[in-house]
Parts: C-alpha cells; structure tokens; sequence
C-alpha cells in the first residue's frame, strides 16, 4: 500500500538548514516534535505548499505535488492560533472550503453544519470567532481543514493556543475526531503529553534534522538526545561500555552490568536517584559526591539537580527536602543501582 | 521624548546621577507653544474669515442657480469617475507593490507617488503632451479611435485621477502590507484560487482601509485645479467644475456666489475629516 505522505525536505531559511525525509502509512498519526527553531512549522509549510523547497519533494496518496499549487494539494492544515476568518461566522468559515471548490452555497452550509456537528459544535455555527473560546475555535478549525475532505491533515501546536484548564479536554475531543476522521495526519508539537496522546509514532526534529522516531514507549524509554531526554523526564548519560562498567565522556565510571562494548547511552530515571547526607552503606554499587544546584518543587515530588563526577537530577519527596536540609549549595552523596541504569548502544 | 530620562526611576538612588538631583517635571517650552499658537491661527483664520464673509442671506441662491448646479454636478461626475478609475487601477497597482517582488518596484512606487508632490500645474502640462492631439498616446487615440481628451469632461476626470489616485494606492498598499497574510494561507490550503482568496478574504479584511482611501482620493478629485483647469481647460458644462468656478467668479468679481460655492467644500472637507477621524485624528 503506497504511504499517505511521502516528503523530501530540503530548505535554508535564515539560520534553519532543514533536511528531512518523512513518511507517513494510511491513516497514520505521526507527532514532529522538538525545540523551537528546529524547523518543525517550516516542515509543514513545506508540505502544505506555503512555503518553496530549495531540493525534495512531496508525494500524498501516490502522486507526486510537488510542483502542485497549494489549493490543488488537498493538504487540510490546522494553523497555529486557528487563523479562522474573523470577518465569517463559524458555519461560514467551515463551509469556506467546500464552496472555494465549486459547492454551491446551500449544499456548502449543509456540509459545514454536518461537520460541526461532528467536533461537537451544531449550536454555534453562526457565532464570530471573536465569540467563541479557544476550545471551540480550534474545534472550528479542524471542522474547516476536515470540510475539504483532505488526503492528509497537518496540524501544527493545536493545543499550544489553549489554557491549561481546556487543554486536556480539547486534547481528548481532538484525540476523539481524529481517530473518527481516519485521515493520515502531521501534528507539530513541543509537548511530550500531546505528542503522545495524538500520535502513533514520534518524530524527533533537532536544529533541521530527524534524530530519532519511533512509538511514544520506545522514545521514552532510549532517548537518542540531550533534548529528548529532558523532554520525557529522565537522565542520560553517555559513555563507553567497559567490562560491566559505563565510562562518562567526563571520566568518571558507572557499574552497569548489561553495558555493552562501545559507545554506549543510559537512562537513569530520577526516581532511582537517591541522595545521601553521609557517604551510606549498602548494596548501591554506584555512589559519589555531588552538590546541589537547584531544588525544584513540582508539588507532590522535588527535582534536585546534583553537580558533580556524574551530573544528575534526582526526584524526591517534600519531606526529604526538609529532613536532609536538601538547598542550592548543599554537598550530598548520591547513590544509584547499577540495575535501575538501562543501558543501549549509542 | 527626552521626559523618558525621568521616568521609572527604580530607587530614589536612580534618580540621583554624580550626585545631582534632576528635576521631576520638565520646564514648559514657552517658545514652543508660542510658536504653535501661531501655526493654529495661522490655519484657522482663514476659514474664519470664510465663514464670517459668507453672504448667508445669498447663499442658498447662489447655489440653486443653473451655474452653480451645472459645477455641483459636474464636479460629483468627475470626482466619482476620477475615484471610480483610481479604484479599478489603484488597487490592483497597490496589491502589486505590496505583495509581488519585481526589480524596479521602488521606481514604480516612486512613479505612483510622485503625483502627491508635483505641482498639479505640471501634471497638467505632462498630461497635454501625452493625451494631447500630439501626445504620446493621444495621437494615436485620435487617429485610430476617434478619442480627444483635453477640453472634455472626460479629460477633466483623467486629470484628477492622475492628482488623486496616490492617495487610494498608498493607503491600499499600506493596508495590504499589514493585513494578515496566514488568512490568505489559509484561505489556499482550502481550495480557494488567488481570485477567490482576495475577493473573499484579503478585501473583506482591508476593507476599511480601502474605504478611507477611496474617500481621500474622491475629496481630493473634488478639489482639483491646476491640472484639470491646465489640461480640460475651463468650459461651462465640460470641464467647468466647482474649483474652477470658484476661481473664475471671484476674478469676475462676483465674491458672494464665489464664498457660497467655496463653503460646499469646505463643508466636504469636515465631513471627509469627521469620516476619517478614527484613521487620522487618533493619536493611538
């Protein structure tokens, strides 16, 4: 079966040197993610049409658009900050598409009505944009991209225009349509937990180029990157794998019993840090001295990031903070299991 | 603004620089508001001096009468056919200089603009050697279709057009430079042709500005002078419009009916101003 997208990428804007292949199946939802600057929107633009490609091209269903106009591609696009037309209602800004390609008026309207129906908003087809809230505009929004009937749908931060307290409903009502539509789809995000709630498979975009992809678990679980492992929660170390031993580009060795030989990559997740006032006793076999840089409380669980041999951040509770008297400027000792140190090849 | 120096001092400290306390309050510019004083007489006495003169008890005659509303009403044909023309022309000259990257489009703009500073005389004076019976394009006008220009009405509203139209294209090209251009994205990933994008989103949205600068070119074609009297002359019932009669009543020595005529622009023009006053009497 031919992929929904096929796309070669190639373009220099400013200080962004974008080169990526990408690949999407039949009615598969695949997440872009990574740091600004990384060229995830220019990727989309470049997809959609909206933006010239120095090299590459970009096939859909088979056939090649390339050199297609952009209200040729068939390419629905959910825009950042929604772009719905502030001078149409919301029925009306739906039933834009289908009447820009030839629906006469009342059977555009009939269509646009169905759609709205179907994200949940029958009732607010002849409020402005300016009338309705960021969750309903971007409900408005996907409607509008779906009206055309796309072959492939590109989003781009759907959610990112939202407060906290809509976002996971949105989130869900956005999961829902998608899945319901069966439409091949692009998401751009810089949020882990949309990336993985929406998509099937991750693509990692750093500074222009794909560093790793694969399903949400894989990704978390064998982060390739410095960012990648930031943005799941976890540290990794990279080294050598020496004899049951893990040797940091620092110097410093861990013992990591499964390390292979060679360039190797660790996770180690927060949670099994532990940290130590007195040098302590016992089976940990990994133990050094660290000290403190920043104590970060998110509530239920502290982060404590530990300077030192090992560069590390810790996860603890509130009440260790207290009782060890955990601050910025503190010297702890820091102990892991080797076993709780997941080891891969670079 | 040289009061920004002594704004937000952070700390008392902050204000104190080598030791010298400054002034909290800047010293009132006398001689700046002497001088500005001055400007706004010098602006407003005239219109005084119309509006006190105006034969008020004449007034409503002068301007029923079969001269005056011969001017009034070739005045509205011309202004409305010059504004009418800059539109169909304007726009899409604007839209051009907004969006497409050509080479030359600074001198094409230059060109465009160029009407607002010239004396009105000399765009008269250029538009007899190119409309003229030997102009440029005149020549062959006539010769092949028959077409005169000057001494016509028709001549007499190409001639505000040429003085007017700038004021629609740069007001046009300004709105088009600041309108979104993501609607306009958007808009083409639905479907829509270019036609069809600017028809249903680009004009919808720069509507407004539009609006205001077909307004500005029309009260401009209303007052024109020097080139339609240059170029179409000043023939009753041709060419003779309100400007123009305006002119030839007081060299007559008829000031009554010239005041009386001079008053319905002025009269435009407020209203014009009192249209705009959001666009232009705003500071924000």
């Amino acid at each position: 079966m031919t992929n929904a997208l096929h796309a070669e990428v190639a373009v220099r804007i400013g200080l962004l040197d974008l080169d990526v292949v990408l690949d999407v199946g039949p009615g598969e939802a695949v997440s872009v993610v990574g740091p600004n600057g990384a060229g995830k929107t220019t990727l989309l633009r470049a997809i959609a049409g909206l933006q010239p490609i120095d090299r590459g091209r970009v096939v859909v269903d088979g056939v090649d658009i390339t050199a297609t106009a952009i209200e040729r591609r068939r390419i629905g696009v959910v825009f950042q900050d929604h772009v719905l037309f502030p001078h149409l209602s919301a029925l009306d800004n739906v039933a834009f598409g289908p009447r820009s390609t030839g629906v006469r008026r009342g059977d555009a309207r009939r269509r646009a009505r169905e759609w709205l129906a179907r994200v949940g908003l029958d009732d607010h087809g002849d409020h402005r944009p300016d009338q309705l809230s960021g969750g309903q505009s971007q409900r408005v929004a996907l409607a509008r991209a779906l009206a055309t009937e796309p072959r492939l749908l590109l989003l781009d931060e759907p959610l990112a225009a939202l407060d906290a307290s809509t976002r996971t409903d949105t989130r869900r009502a956005l999961r829902r349509d998608l899945a319901a539509s069966g439409v091949a789809r692009v998401l751009v995000t810089h949020d882990p937990v949309d990336a993985a709630a929406l998509a099937d498979r991750i693509v990692v975009l750093e500074a222009g180029r794909v560093v790793q992809q694969g399903a949400p678990a894989d990704i978390a679980a064998r982060p390739r990157s410095r960012y990648v492992a930031d943005l799941v929660g976890v540290n990794l170390l990279r080294g050598t794998g020496q004899a049951g031993h893990l040797v940091l580009d620092g110097g410093a060795a861990l013992v990591v019993p499964d390390a292979d030989a060679g360039d190797v990559l660790a996770v180690v997740h927060p949670r099994s840090v532990s940290l130590f006032r007195e040098r302590p006793e016992g089976t940990p076999r990994n133990v050094w001295q660290g000290t403190i840089t920043s104590v970060d409380d998110e509530g239920d669980r502290v982060r404590v990031d530990v300077a030192g041999a090992v560069p590390i951040v810790a996860e603890v509770t509130p009440a260790a903070v207290r009782d060890l008297a955990l601050a910025p400027g503190a010297a702890v000792w820091v102990s892991v299991k080797a076993t709780e140190i997941a080891a891969y090849p670079a | 603004m040289s009061s920004d120096r002594y704004t937000a001092p952070k700390s008392p400290k902050a204000r104190t620089v080598s030791g010298v306390r400054r002034p909290r309050t800047t010293r009132t510019p006398v001689t700046a508001l002497v001088l500005a004083a001055v400007a706004a007489v010098l602006l407003a006495l005239p219109l005084v001096g119309l509006v006190q003169r105006a034969p008020w008890a004449d007034v409503w005659d002068d301007l029923t009468s079969h001269e005056a509303r011969t001017a009034l009403r070739l005045s509205l044909v011309c202004s409305l056919s010059a504004t009418a023309l800059s539109i169909v022309l304007g726009v899409p000259l604007a839209w051009v200089l907004a969006r497409v990257e050509f080479p030359g489009r600074r001198v094409v703009r230059a060109l465009a603009m160029l009407p607002m500073v010239l004396p009105p005389v000399v765009g008269g004076v250029a538009l007899l050697l190119a409309f003229g019976r030997r102009g440029l394009l005149g020549r062959p006008l006539a010769d092949w279709f028959g077409i005169h220009l000057p001494f016509t009405t028709a001549g007499a509203a190409l001639a505000e057009a040429f003085v007017a139209m700038p004021f629609l294209v740069i007001t046009a090209e300004a709105a088009f430079r600041a309108a979104d251009r993501r609607y306009e994205d958007a808009a083409r990933t639905l479907g829509a042709q270019p036609w069809t994008v600017f028809r249903r989103v680009t004009l919808p949205l720069t509507w407004p500005a539009l609006a205001a600068g077909a307004v500005l070119c029309w009260a401009r074609a209303l007052g024109e002078f020097g080139a339609t009297i240059t170029f179409a002359g000043n023939a009753p019932d041709r060419t003779q419009t309100i400007p123009l009669q305006v002119y030839l009543l007081l060299e007559s020595g008829r000031a009554g009916s010239a005041i009386a005529l001079s008053l319905v622009l002025l009269a435009v023009s407020v209203a014009v101003l009192a249209l705009l006053r959001d666009r232009w009497l705003s500071l924000s």
